[in-house]
């Protein structure tokens, strides 16, 4: 079966995956909404700042987040001098690194979530004596919350699969920032097929599973579609 | 007890230029082309749109002025929109509860029973919006809109998405709501039928500008509005069911004027009707002509002639109270001598329930 290294790897990548999710979610809200009522010349601008990373080379965003998180970045140097210190090769690195990645696939399905509720039932209910917070948390969330679990299992999926920016933010140090990816990359590299054959199998499994149990969910609702 | 309006604004291909004085009860119908700012002027009211230019008050309760906005969810009123909006995540009872629930108790005038029952939503109450007819979802809406006891009920052309059985359907339920339910409405519509079965009150828009405003049966009459409309002019009567003709299948109905024969009406003897009558529909006589094949002949005077085009008048005239019009030739307006003060003899070949 898999060895402790190995597990420990893909226990980082699940963790990893869990609370990028979590945090991403909750500030991609307020983002997604706004550029969902929003008129706003700036939405074309952040509309393709948020897709960007679906064009680049993860190695691109990598590289960019490693010179800003580093001991001389604007980020990592203010918290060096702070004393919290800096955030490349830590696993907080990584948590922002995959927020970055994953960005667009928490963004776009609960943009499209938020405006395929429209501004009618909204006005409905605001006709009907609920104020904004109210028509938010009563309308708007449980009308997008397919929008929400497409997002959450994109941005979850997404994040198993992540190599480029960790291997350029994180390192590979085992046992803190090896993730599974790179736990696979150094089996091959190692001439030791039959455990990167292990890893990658579960990973298969994990990633495809995900996958069905969205466009299942997706089809028995006929919900908002997974891309834009 | 009034509800004040005033809107300007002018965005190039549209302009808005209103200053309203409406009566807080009864049916007042904002009616007019689309186009023509009615429902901006709705929305205006309820706050759903901002116009830095504006004013509303309700009952002196100021909703809207230069200094003030009241947003819409502290307003206390109703809106129904042209199409169903209902929550598509919520059931038909759930839907209604929304509104109610965010309504304290003490300010509840309008009870929960009443409006279900009014409505007859009992069988409805725990299905999915989705499965509901269109007129089904407009019921709910009123519903809805009505459990939150609001002061005033905004009405969007609610029957304009329904075809002609679903509006037939649902018109009852609207008069049964200004009959028995103490909630002025401002409704929408660029339907005469509507207009004239449910409204008291009439405000005719055009291009963004108020081009008339008064009680329904006299703005219809006004023969300077009517010229407008060529010949879909007419006016409305109100009549009482006076008794039924099974033989014929007609109904006997009283108005002010004198009594008229229609297609035999749903309506039990004593209870009241709107009718529309086309100024074509009336025809004038020096004489009583009773030979018994057409209507009882009603004496009228004539108030207001006017040239509607090369071969016709429009003449207003008044019927012991109740204003009509009719459309005659030049001609037999000279053969007859009509003349503002004369009295002749007016023949209502045909009149209507609107939408029945």
């Amino acid at each position: 079966m898999l060895s402790p290294q190995d597990l420990t790897a893909l226990w980082i990548t699940l963790k990893l995956a869990v609370i990028s999710t979590a945090i991403l979610i909750v500030l991609c809200v307020p983002l997604a909404w706004w550029l969902a009522q929003t008129r706003s010349r700036a939405k074309t601008f952040v509309e393709a700042a948020v897709s960007l990373p679906l064009v680049l080379p993860p190695t691109v965003v990598g590289f960019y987040l490693l010179l800003l998180l580093g001991p001389r970045g604007a980020i990592g140097g203010f918290l060096e001098e702070i004393g919290v210190g800096h955030l490349a090769f830590s696993f907080s690195g990584l948590v922002i690194g995959s927020m970055i990645y994953s960005l667009p696939f928490v963004v776009q399905p609960l943009q499209n979530a938020f405006q395929a509720t429209g501004a009618r039932v909204l006005e409905a209910a605001a006709c009907l004596r609920a104020g904004p917070l109210d028509r938010f948390l009563t309308v708007s969330l449980p009308l997008a919350r397919r929008g929400f679990l497409t997002a959450a299992v994109l941005s979850f999926a997404h994040t198993l699969g992540e190599f480029g920016v960790i291997i350029m933010l994180g390192g590979n140090i085992p046992g803190r920032t090896q993730v599974a990816s790179i736990a696979i990359y150094n089996h091959v590299e190692a001439m030791d097929y039959a455990s990167a054959h292990r890893l990658a199998l579960v990973l298969v499994v994990l990633s495809f599973s995900l996958l069905l149990a969205v466009y299942a969910i997706n089809r028995r609702f006929r919900v908002v579609g997974v891309q834009s | 007890m009034t509800i004040e309006a005033r809107f300007r604004v002018d965005r190039g291909s549209f302009s808005l230029d209103v200053d309203l004085m409406l009566p807080s009860r009864g049916v007042t119908a904002l009616f007019g082309p689309s186009g023509a700012g009615k429902t901006t002027l709705l929305r205006c009211i309820a706050g759903l749109e901002r116009l830095t230019d504006g004013c509303v008050a309700f009952d002196g309760e100021v909703w809207q002025d230069g200094r003030r906005f009241v947003p819409t969810h502290r307003r206390s009123l109703g809106y129904v929109f042209q199409e169903s909006s209902l929550f598509p995540h919520l059931s038909v009872r759930a839907n209604m509860e929304y509104g109610w629930r965010r309504v304290p108790a003490a300010e509840r005038r309008i009870g929960w029973d009443e409006v279900v029952t009014l409505f007859d939503l009992g069988p409805l109450l725990n299905r999915p919006p989705e499965g509901l007819s269109g007129g089904e979802r407009q019921r709910v809406a009123l519903a809805r809109a009505l459990l939150t006891s609001p002061r005033l009920l905004l009405l969007d052309e609610p029957l304009s998405a329904l075809d002609a059985a679903r509006k037939r359907e649902i018109l009852p339920y609207l008069e049964r709501l200004r009959d028995e339910l103490d909630v002025p409405m401002l409704y929408v519509s660029h339907s005469h039928d509507e207009v004239i079965r449910l409204a008291d009150h009439l405000v005719l828009i055009e291009a963004g500008r108020v081009r008339a405003a008064g009680p329904l049966a006299e703005t219809l009459a006004r023969i300077d509005l009517a010229l407008a409309q060529g010949i879909d002019a007419g006016t409305m009567i109100e009549a009482t069911v006076i008794a039924h003709d099974e033989a014929w299948h007609l109904s006997r109905l009283a108005f002010a004027g004198g009594e008229l024969r229609v297609p035999r009406c749903g309506r039990a003897p004593g209870e009241r009707l709107r009718l529309r009558v086309s100024a074509r529909d009336v025809t004038l006589t020096r004489t009583p002509v009773g030979d018994g094949g057409v209507q009882d002949p009603v004496p009228v005077r004539v108030t207001e002639i006017a040239p509607a085009d090369a071969a016709h008048v429009l003449v207003r005239l008044d019927a012991a109270g109740v204003p009509l019009l009719a459309r005659v030739t030049r001609w037999s307006a000279d053969r007859l001598g009509l003349a503002p003060g004369v009295d002749v003899w007016a023949q209502i070949r045909s009149a209507s329930s609107p939408g029945t």
